[in-house]
Order: C-alpha cells, then sequence, then structure tokens
C-alpha cells in the first residue's frame, strides 16, 4: 500500500499554469527527489502538500486516507487543515528556525503545544515536558548538534541551522518529510554535513520527497526519481534509470547541463 | 536669592501636585493606547477590507490632524451637541437623549477623562503604524514555519511573533514614548491641571507668588528628569532582547 498518493494535482497562479496533472506515488520508506530547472513547479508541489497552496485539482491520499480531494470546493477549516498537515514536515531552503529560541526550544516548541491539546496535560505537565524534552534532544544529538542545544540560531552555521531545522520537522514525527532545497542557502563547504545527515534518514528509511540540485546526492540516495519540466513531469524512474538512461530529450539536456558543470 | 529660597517650597509642592497628573495623563495613555493600538494594527492587517479601510480612515485623521485641535474637540464637542438638543427633542427620541447625556463631568475629573480619551485615540493610531510595520516585517518563512509544525494561527502570533515583533518595534515605540511626556503638555489647552498649568499659576498669582516666571521654566527640570528615566530603563529592555536577532 502506497504511503502517498497524488493524482491529477493541477495548480495555477491567476492565468499562469505552474503545476499541470501531477500524479505520484510513493511507499513508506522510498526516498523520492524531485529534479528540474528553476521554475519547473518543485516548491509549489511540496507547498502543495504542506497544505500551504491550495491545489486547483487533486486527490492527496496518505496510507489511504485522502487528505484533499480539491473537487469538494468547501474549504477545510483551520482545524482540519492542521491536523492533515502533520502528516507532512517541511525543512525549508532558509531553514525559517525561530530566532528568540534555542536550538532546544525550536525543536521542543510545536510538540509542547500540541501537547498542551491533550487531556492528561494539565496533571502530567512535568513529566510530558520531560519527555519532550528528552527527545528533543535525541534528535539534536542524532543530528551532531549535542554541544549546540542551547545555542540562539544567529550563534550557529548555516549547516546547523538546517541540522536544527530538520530536528524540528522529526519532532512531530511525520509520515512524509520533504525538504526544498536543503542546502542551496548554504556556503558550498557545508552542505556535505546537511546531505550526510539526510542520508543517514535514508538509510533508516524515513519517507521522504527532497527537491534538489545536488545530482550526485539524488542519484545516489533516491529509491525514485522524478524529473519535472514547466509544470509537468516529464520522466520519473528509479535513479539508474533516470540519471543513466534517460528516455527524454529534455531530461538529457536538464543533466548534460550539470554534468557539464562537475 | 532669600525670596528664591522662600517661594522654592510652595512652588516645589505645587509643581509635584502638577507633575503627578502629567504622569498620572502619561501612564493611563500607555496603558490604553499600546493594546488599542495593537488591535488596530491586528484589523488593518486583517482580511476583513471594510475593517482596513475604517481603520486607515481614522489613523489619517488622527496623524493628519494636530492633537491639540483633537483635545479641543473631544473635550469641547459633546457639550456642545448635548446643549444643541432641546430637552423637548431629547424626550422623545431616545437616541437624542442619550447624545444629551453624553457630557464631560464638570471639574479636573472631566478634564482629565476628556484628555486621556484625546491622548489613547491619537497615541493608538501612531502606535498602530509601528506596530503594523513590525507585523509586516516579519519574513513569511517564520509564519510558514508555524504553520507546517501544526501551529495555530494565535499560537504562531503569540509564540513566534510577538517577541520578535516587539524586539524591532522597540526602538520606535520608544520615541512615541518619550514625545509622549512631553506631549502631556498639550493638555493644559483644556486646563488640565498638570506641570506647566502648575509653574503658570505662579506668574498670574497663587499662594502669595506672582509675577514669577521661574516655577514655568523649573517645570522643564519635571520633564528632563522622567525622560532621563526613560531612556535608560528603555535601553535596558532593548538589551535584555538582544540575546536574538
Ligand atoms: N505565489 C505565487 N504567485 C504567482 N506565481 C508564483 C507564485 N509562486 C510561484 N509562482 C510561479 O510558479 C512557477 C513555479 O515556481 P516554483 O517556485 O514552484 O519553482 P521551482 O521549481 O521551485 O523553482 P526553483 O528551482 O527556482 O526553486 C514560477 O514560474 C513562479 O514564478
Ligand atoms: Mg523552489
Amino acid at each position: 500500500m502506497p504511503i502517498l498518493e497524488v493524482e491529477h494535482l493541477r495548480k495555477s497562479f491567476g492565468q499562469t499554469l505552474v503545476l499541470d496533472d501531477i500524479s505520484f506515488s510513493m511507499e513508506a520508506g522510498d526516498t523520492l527527489s524531485i529534479i528540474g530547472s528553476s521554475g519547473s513547479g518543485k516548491t509549489t508541489l511540496l507547498r502543495c502538500l504542506n497544505f500551504l497552496e491550495r491545489p486547483d485539482e487533486a486527490i492527496i491520499r496518505v496510507r489511504d486516507e485522502v487528505l484533499l480531494d480539491a473537487s469538494h470546493a468547501d474549504r477545510l477549516s483551520a482545524q482540519e487543515t492542521r491536523k492533515k498537515r502533520l502528516h507532512f514536515g517541511l525543512v525549508f531552503q532558509s531553514f525559517n528556525l525561530f530566532p528568540q529560541y534555542t536550538a532546544l526550544q525550536n525543536v521542543m516548541l510545536a510538540e509542547e503545544l500540541l501537547a498542551r491539546e491533550t487531556p492528561g496535560w494539565k496533571t502530567h505537565k512535568a513529566e510530558i515536558t520531560a519527555r519532550i524534552r528528552a527527545h528533543a534532544e535525541d534528535l539534536l544529538r542524532e543530528m551532531g548538534l549535542a554541544n549546540r542545544m542551547n545555542n540562539y540560531p544567529h550563534q550557529l552555521s548555516g549547516g546547523q541551522c538546517q541540522r536544527v531545522a530538520i530536528a524540528r520537522a522529526l519532532a512531530l514525527s511525520p509520515d512524509i518529510l520533504c525538504f526544498d532545497e536543503p542546502t542551496s542557502a548554504l556556503d558550498p563547504e557545508l552542505t556535505g554535513e546537511v546531505l550526510r545527515v539526510i542520508r543517514g534518514l535514508a538509510e533508516r528509511n524515513t519517507t521522504m520527497v527532497i527537491v534538489t540540485h545536488e545530482m550526485a546526492f539524488a542519484r545516489d540516495v533516491s529509491s525514485h526519481v522524478i524529473f519535472m519540466d514547466d509544470g509537468r513531469i516529464c520522466e520519473q524512474g528509479s535513479p539508474a534509470e533516470v540519471f543513466g538512461n534517460p528516455q527524454q530529450e529534455r531530461t538529457r539536456q536538464f543533466l548534460s547541463r550539470y554534468r557539464d558543470e562537475n | 536669592m532669600e525670596q528664591f529660597l522662600q517661594q522654592f517650597p510652595v512652588v516645589f509642592n505645587s509643581l509635584n501636585v502638577g507633575f503627578l497628573q502629567t504622569m498620572k495623563l502619561f501612564f493611563v495613555t500607555l496603558l490604553g493606547a499600546l493594546p488599542l493600538g495593537l488591535l488596530l494594527a491586528l484589523g488593518e492587517v486583517s482580511r476583513a477590507r471594510v475593517l482596513r479601510g475604517a481603520i486607515k480612515v481614522l489613523v489619517w485623521i488622527i496623524r493628519g490632524s494636530p492633537l491639540m485641535i483633537q483635545l479641543l474637540i473631544i473635550y469641547y464637542g459633546p457639550g456642545l451637541l448635548a446643549g444643541s438638543i432641546s430637552a423637548e427633542a431629547a424626550e422623545s427620541n431616545w437616541f437624542l437623549a442619550f447624545l444629551r447625556s453624553c457630557k464631560w463631568s464638570g471639574g479636573e475629573d472631566g478634564r482629565f477623562t476628556a484628555a486621556a480619551v484625546a491622548f489613547i485615540i491619537n497615541y493608538a493610531c501612531y502606535f498602530c503604524e509601528i506596530y503594523r510595520g513590525g507585523i509586516q516585517g516579519i519574513p513569511v518563512g517564520q509564519e510558514e514555519a508555524g504553520l507546517v509544525l501544526g501551529m495555530t494561527g494565535w499560537q504562531i502570533f503569540f509564540k513566534v511573533k510577538l517577541l520578535q515583533m516587539i524586539k524591532a518595534i522597540l526602538p520606535p515605540i520608544s520615541n512615541e514614548i518619550i514625545t509622549l511626556v512631553k506631549d502631556t503638555s498639550l493638555a493644559r489647552i483644556i486646563s488640565l491641571q498638570e506641570v506647566i498649568w502648575a509653574g503658570q499659576a505662579f506668574l498670574k498669582g497663587s499662594q502669595g507668588i506672582s509675577g514669577a516666571i521661574w516655577p514655568l521654566f523649573f517645570t522643564g527640570v519635571y520633564y528632563l528628569v522622567a525622560n532621563g528615566l526613560l531612556t535608560v530603563g528603555l535601553a535596558k529592555l532593548e538589551k535584555k532582547l538582544s540575546y536574538f536577532r
């Protein structure tokens, strides 16, 4: 049973069609990489999955539960949207850490706020907070940030910030974790540490959708690759198929640009 | 010199009483205008178009005209309006009756309430624009990060944006607060018995002293001391928030 199915997703901004008939699915534990040139709609696709944009048409299912059927015109209530988006996590290109909180507090915040809504919160506040803290500390250690937990974002390097952001997204245990060019805002010498962390997640079968321009990384780490061009899925398949033996002329052109660069 | 030493205790007492009224107006204005300004700012960035338009017009009127005129209108306006409604008209219509009863009570209490209302509205409009800049200056990524983490709009506002906003607006708000201390003297125009009024009394004659101009000059010391303390306090607050960027 696929963990995520997207069917016939279509999205326009005003008159411009940005995503046209996007369909794909993935299994639990898959790492799906989305590649494609600038403006091809990759970010918009991730934003649709995370309910930051509303598609004009689409059926999105997670574990057979229909999260979004855009043909039902009625708008979701804020409360429903909130619950549904918790199936997904999103790591932004620009981290978007909360500057007034330490790394640890950044990771703890959302889980704590959710815990407040549970019935036992008032009576078990201390235990629940301790548990959330321990969980956050584990995640940060896993990200190699054991001695950076009490630093504020402005005291961290870009690579460290992005790793905090990954821990923050993992804290809510989303079914599918999305990355939007997680290393594009980083100095080249810092991309390695972030890619290493993502690779580690892939090895532990975290279900991930990764938009990236790091072709070598995508080839290496993905179980499935989608090449997007001008709002459509131009080609998809295993990394060996898409990178090794692309069928479409557009894919070949796109990939050769990267080969020239390296 | 001897005369000065004789006058000083009398004047000092009087000015202190006046300055108490100045400070009362100052604090009441802040207490009212800081939250009211925030409400106006939230209205101005909300999706309700009519509300947004109404607030824009209000802010334009209040910031576009002198506070002194606003004080005069708010203090004298209701009385003039009430006076223009005859007793017979009021008897036949509850709304006219209500308008007729809308008057500031006589004396210092009435003057103070009117001044406080005028100052609160005026400063709320200035604060509103500062808040709005603060809210809109926060990168959308902050809100989106909160949303993706399942936070509600309120949680995002209070847990994520508010402190960043306070940090960003503290310098311009501090400026307004310092200005407010001095602006309270405008309430003199409706004879509120604040410190300048108290100083001026010795020019005209009061408590056996007349023709003395120095008490009026001396009121400046009160403003200087108050603003000195405020500047230090606000700088401390700013420093407290410098732990993040
Ligand atoms: N809010 C918006 N309003 C209007 N047009 C938008 C909006 N967001 C994106 N677009 C347009 O949609 C198209 C796809 O944008 P998107 O950001 O999804 O591309 P991308 O594949 O992520 O590109 P990049 O590799 O540069 O990040 C672009 O043409 C962009 O100009
Ligand atoms: Mg993008």
